[in-house]
């Protein structure tokens, strides 16, 4: 593990003394220039807003879908569902991603532009032109894929709260919605805390599916149905085979941003988790 | 607050299998009513009957008839979350919310009859966990979390949190076998306290226990393995463990078997 990142950080090295602008805060990616220009800004800003807004998204399905399975579906509809979602979660990604340009880009047009023009206020939903192969499609996309792995661990997670709990909750006369609250979902929340950021860490260093979709340009934007978005590892894979020497130093400099965003978040989601239940302790 | 509950004929099944057949029988208020009788002959699955907690095992259903007070509970349209908030219960292993404090525990059952308000709540907290002979021990740390306390604790612990919704019956399944001795005295003590205030029932496999608490008993018995156990009889405490009109009661209070 030492020895990868010792490897890597020297062929980044170079690149970065070479760079003629701020690696951290430049948003162009112009590494194969004479003289080479480049920056992590709009890649990492992308990566963290495309991965953020498909957790958001995936988290509410994911722990209904878990909870269904779990405490409401009948136990031979629950068997039969709970392998669909096992088997969504083997899925390779390039299939999600495919299906993305095939299907959905075309078919986002449409309730994009809507969302546009009823809830363009909002500044998510602003801006001109408004197209399918945006920000929140690959979005979509990534919380697709990333959604039967977070319902999978949930539904483990709400299984094993203790059957004891469960009754207590029953018998002082809650509802089955009401011992959902009391005992399963305060039960299950590191675990399902714990497989959103697993689902998290998936979607940022998703590659393939998104390099598909995102438009790969380089810049910040709010609005997510223009025709904007790019992610750190949607731009390796784009750049890696045509880039020069300092464009790969330049590539691989990204790839180190992309695990240390990946190793901060899963602190902060750590920390948060500790704090929550020393909290109650 | 106390209520009468009255079985006529009462069939209970898991699947295909009946756990217990035919059972009568008139519980008064304001009284401990024991129920004795080997492992597997159906006591916990008949207490569960009364609040009709035996239905939440999958599979699991009733024939017969259970009345508290003019209430018919499994009659047609009743709820059977607004039984169990009328019939509370507490368990063999004590069960505490483990993400919850001790004052949360007390106050969770409250919380589901809608908002109440902060001052109200610790009322009742406090009332509950005095009304357990809790409240001396825990008052000042009841932001610590349940799981913290001691077995026998933990126990009076879900007895408040049972008594704090103000039911009107108490059922108990051997609320003492996973205490010590000193803890179980101290759950024996309660017990008699709260007679006056509510129909209780506690399961026993403790022949001293069911004689120190209850002021009647009925005795479960089953003819054979995979039979369906049954009520052999009932009667005050005293002229049971004296004067037993059955054999098989004889035999089983004697220690003879069981
Ligand atoms: N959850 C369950 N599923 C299926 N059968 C059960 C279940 N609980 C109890 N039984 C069966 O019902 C019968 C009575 O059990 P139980 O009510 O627990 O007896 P007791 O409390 O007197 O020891 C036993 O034969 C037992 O195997
Ligand atoms: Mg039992």
């Amino acid at each position: 593990m030492a020895a990868i990142a010792v490897f890597l950080i020297a062929e980044a090295i170079p690149a970065l003394q070479a760079n003629n602008s701020s690696f951290l805060t430049e948003l162009l990616w112009t590494p194969n220039n004479t003289p080479p220009v480049f920056g992590i800004g709009a890649l990492a800003f992308g990566t963290i807003m495309s991965s953020a807004l498909a957790l958001a998204m995936a988290m509410p399905v994911a722990v209904g879908v878990a909870l269904f399975i779990s405490h409401y579906a009948p136990r031979k509809i629950a068997g039969a569902l709970g392998y669909v979602v096992d088997l969504l979660a083997a899925v390779p990604s390039v299939v999600y991603g495919l299906w993305g340009v095939i299907f959905l880009v075309p078919f986002m047009q449409g309730p994009s532009e809507f969302l546009n023009e009823y809830l363009g206020w909002f500044p998510l939903f602003s801006g001109d032109p408004v197209v399918g192969r945006s920000m929140l499609t690959a979005a979509i996309v990534l919380a697709i894929m990333i959604l039967p792995i977070i319902a999978a661990i949930s539904r483990e997670v709400f299984l094993q709260v203790p059957r004891m709990n469960e009754e207590a909750a029953l018998a002082l006369g809650a509802t089955r919605w009401e011992m959902i609250k009391m005992a399963v979902l305060p039960f299950g929340r590191p675990g399902v805390m714990s497989a959103a950021m697993l689902g998290l860490g998936r979607a940022m260093g998703e590659t393939i599916a998104v390099a598909l979709i995102f438009p790969a340009t380089f810049g910040i934007t709010f609005g997510i149905l223009g025709p904007n978005g790019n992610s750190i590892a949607a731009n390796i894979a784009l750049g890696f085979a045509e880039a020069g020497e300092v464009g790969r130093g330049a590539l691989i400099a990204s790839g180190l941003v992309l695990f240390i965003i990946t190793l901060v978040v899963n602190m902060a989601a750590r920390m948060i988790i500790a704090r929550r239940s020393g909290a109650s302790a | 607050m106390a209520k009468q509950i009255q079985v006529s004929g009462l069939d209970a099944y898991y699947g295909a299998h009946k756990a217990i057949a035919d059972i009568s029988m008139t519980i008064e208020p304001r009284s401990v009513t024991a129920f004795i009788g080997p492992s597997g002959c159906g006591k916990s699955t008949f207490l569960r009957t009364l609040n009709r907690m035996h239905e939440v095992i999958p599979g699991a259903r009733v024939e017969g008839k259970v009345m508290l007070d003019s209430d018919d509970l499994y009659g047609p349209g009743v709820d059977p979350v607004s039984v169990r908030r009328t019939i509370g219960m507490v368990f063999q292993r004590p069960n505490p919310f483990p993400t919850m404090s001790i004052y949360e525990n007390v106050a969770a059952g409250l919380r589901l009859n809608g908002r109440i308000s902060k001052s109200k709540t610790d009322e009742v907290v406090e009332q509950s966990l005095r009304g357990a002979n809790l409240w001396n021990e825990v008052k000042d740390r009841l932001n610590k979390p349940g799981a913290g306390l001691s077995g026998g604790q933990q126990q009076r612990l879900c007895i408040a949190r049972c008594i704090a919704v103000k039911p009107q019956v108490l059922l108990m399944d051997e609320p003492c076998s996973a205490l010590d001795p000193i803890s179980t005295l101290a759950i024996e003590d309660l017990i008699t306290e709260l007679k006056d205030e509510f129909t209780i029932v506690i399961v026993t496999h403790n022949m001293q226990q069911a004689a120190r608490v209850s002021d009647r008993t009925a005795f479960f018995n089953l003819a054979a393995q995979g039979q369906p156990g049954r009520l052999v009889e009932m009667d005050e405490t005293s002229a049971m463990f004296t004067n037993p009109s059955e054999k098989a009661t004889e035999d089983y209070i004697t220690g003879r078997f069981g």
